[in-house]
């Protein structure tokens, strides 16, 4: 059970004015959606939210503690991201870049037991990909890729999960079952905090919502104050039609 | 990553290493048979023997070994620094710098020691150069760092000709073999090969690290290596183990680039296990070469640069021709 709170937080787009600080508290059992644009900043949030670029101003809190004050190694076991792209330079199989997940977690000369193997492939199999297990990641479509990338942040088994777009190139069967996987996660007290381009996946799976907007200007809170069809017009620059079903909102372009 | 015996590789690298030595110290201007060989190296057989194994051809052999596992292993480090298979320390212009280094300490007319120092100065200039460079304002991206040194390697190769084109041309040989890598005038293998053991000593709890860094930085940073520092750790002690092989045999070139390529398409990616097979594999190949380079037309010797690049430049073509 880990909480992230962003104290005044301002994340630092380089030519952009600062807007409005960010006060998140991100809990245990949370699922956050983030909603914008293109180019608003939310790679960037994500980015800062897992310590890995300076904000502008305002501080992260791990469980009260600073994260600047905390270990990287410590900061791993607590937290992981799942990113937009990713980069092979070197051959690798599906297998052992799961693996990767339990750096984190063996001391440097330790090798991977059977443990470690045992996690990583449980974690292959959630995602649907144990059957590539041996192929060669570079080899893959876009959408297994994805699968592998979040089987790996699975194996690395942290308590808050940073996603990017974590349904990118994943066809409809497979992007509800990611999304199941991460309510359950949530369910057993993880928290979630996913940038998303889908209004009906944020929707149907978020129960928390931050709108950035590209003057800076953000606000957050339950999912059913945030999506409301004239505050997603705005955000968008797009007229929206809504409905509900299943007692779920629905947006589509109108 | 999950081998089953990560440890056979190496055990098969160590005996072909030894196999090679045994041959590398019985070839020669008066041929000695394998088991006169274990006969000297056990402490018995005649004195002839004795003199020219113990005191001309083993101090050789191991300067050839140390020398190819040092430039092997730098070369693979730097590929994992900057998670481009082209990256070695010739390609990144380290040797460039030991180069002018040397030649600039021959122009003086000075010898033995101070060359070697001398080499040894270039290269870490040659390294501060690069990162300085490529460092700039901005941040370490691969491709700024690659480029940079590919640059400063261009401007080392233009200073070498200027002072080729200065020297009188009695002590142009010298200065050519030196370019062309030469293991006749390596004086002691000892510092390079106890640098050689240290490092792989190192490199073995750092090789996760390694793995992880090669997925990028920022994959890395997200699994808690603290980037930054291990960057320059290894590009620290890819310099360190060029500066030395340069200091003990001249310019030898393709190994650095060819050795870790050949063992990743057989061993896979696993660092902890190429490097030491990098070290294993680069002594055993330069062994060779250097035994072929005292041979091939005796009494003379062939820098063993060239023996390397004729044997490289062809075996990585067919590599990268039968890769994809």
């Amino acid at each position: 059970m880990t909480r992230l709170t962003t104290e005044a937080l301002i994340i630092d787009i380089p030519g952009r004015a600062s807007g409005v600080p960010l006060n998140l508290v991100i809990e245990p059992g949370q699922v956050w959606g983030v909603l914008g644009p293109n180019g608003v900043g939310k790679t960037t949030l994500l980015h800062t939210l897992a310590g890995l670029w300076e904000p502008r101003s305002g501080q992260l809190l791990l469980d009260g503690t600073p994260l600047g004050d905390i270990r990287r190694k410590t900061v791993s076991q607590q937290m992981g991201l799942v990113f937009q792209d990713r980069q092979d330079g070197f051959p690798a199989t599906v297998l052992e870049t799961a693996l990767i997940g339990r750096h984190p977690w063996l001391l440097p000369w330790q090798m991977e037991s059977g443990e470690d193997l045992a996690i990583a492939e449980r974690a292959l199999e959630a995602l649907d990909a144990i059957h590539l297990k041996d192929r060669l990641v570079n080899t893959l479509s876009g959408g297994e890729r994805q699968r592998v990338a979040i089987a790996t942040l699975m194996t690395q088994s942290p308590e808050i999960w940073l996603l990017d777009e974590p349904t990118n190139h994943l066809d409809l069967q497979h992007q509800t079952a990611v999304m199941k996987l991460l309510r359950q996660q949530a369910a057993c007290d993880r928290a979630v905090f996913m940038c998303l381009h889908d209004l009906n996946l944020a929707a149907r799976w978020c129960d928390q919502i931050l709108l950035l907007y590209p003057d800076g200007q953000a606000c957050w809170g339950p999912a059913r104050d945030m999506l409301v069809t004239s505050a997603l017009e705005s955000l968008f620059g797009q007229r929206l039609l809504s409905a509900e079903l299943d007692g779920f909102p629905v947006f589509v372009p109108g | 990553m999950p081998i089953s015996s990560p440890y056979k590789p190496l055990l098969v690298l160590l005996l072909a290493g030894f196999l090679a030595a045994l041959l590398s110290v019985g070839i020669g201007s008066t041929a000695i048979g394998f088991e006169d060989t274990l006969r000297v190296i056990t402490g018995s057989g005649t004195e002839l023997q004795k003199t020219l194994i113990l005191e001309l051809r083993l101090p050789r052999t191991l300067s050839a070994f140390a020398t190819g596992g040092l430039l092997a292993v730098a070369g693979a480090l730097m590929q994992v620094l900057l998670r481009n298979p082209l990256a070695d320390p010739y390609v990144l212009g380290l040797s460039g710098g030991a180069a002018v280094g040397a030649l600039l300490a021959m122009l003086a007319g000075v010898g033995g020691f101070l060359v070697s120092g001398s080499a040894f100065a270039g290269a870490m200039l040659a390294t501060l150069l690069v990162f300085g460079l490529a460092h700039g304002s901005g941040s370490w991206t691969p491709s700024r760092l690659l480029l940079t040194g590919v640059v400063v390697a261009a401007g080392w190769g233009a200073i070498i000709t200027l002072i080729l084109s200065m020297t009188p041309a009695s002590r142009l040989p010298g200065m050519l073999y030196w370019l062309m890598g030469d293991l006749s005038h390596a004086a002691t293998p000892w510092p390079g090969l106890i640098i050689l053991v240290l490092v792989c000593l190192m490199v073995f709890p750092l090789g996760r690290a390694l793995n992880v860094l090669a997925r990028g930085s920022l994959q890395a940073a997200a699994l808690g290596v603290s980037v930054r520092p291990l960057e320059w750790s290894i590009y620290l002690m890819a310099s360190l183990l060029t500066a030395t092989a340069v200091t003990m045999a001249g310019s030898v070139g393709f190994v650095g680039l060819v050795v870790p390529h050949m063992l990743r398409l057989v061993l896979g990616n696993d660092q902890r296990l190429i490097l030491p097979a990098c070290a294993l594999a680069g002594g055993t190949l330069l062994v060779l070469a250097d035994t072929l380079a005292r041979v091939v037309i005796a009494p003379e010797q062939l820098p063993v640069g060239v023996i390397t690049a004729l044997i490289g430049v062809p075996t990585f073509l067919y590599l990268l021709y039968r890769s994809r």
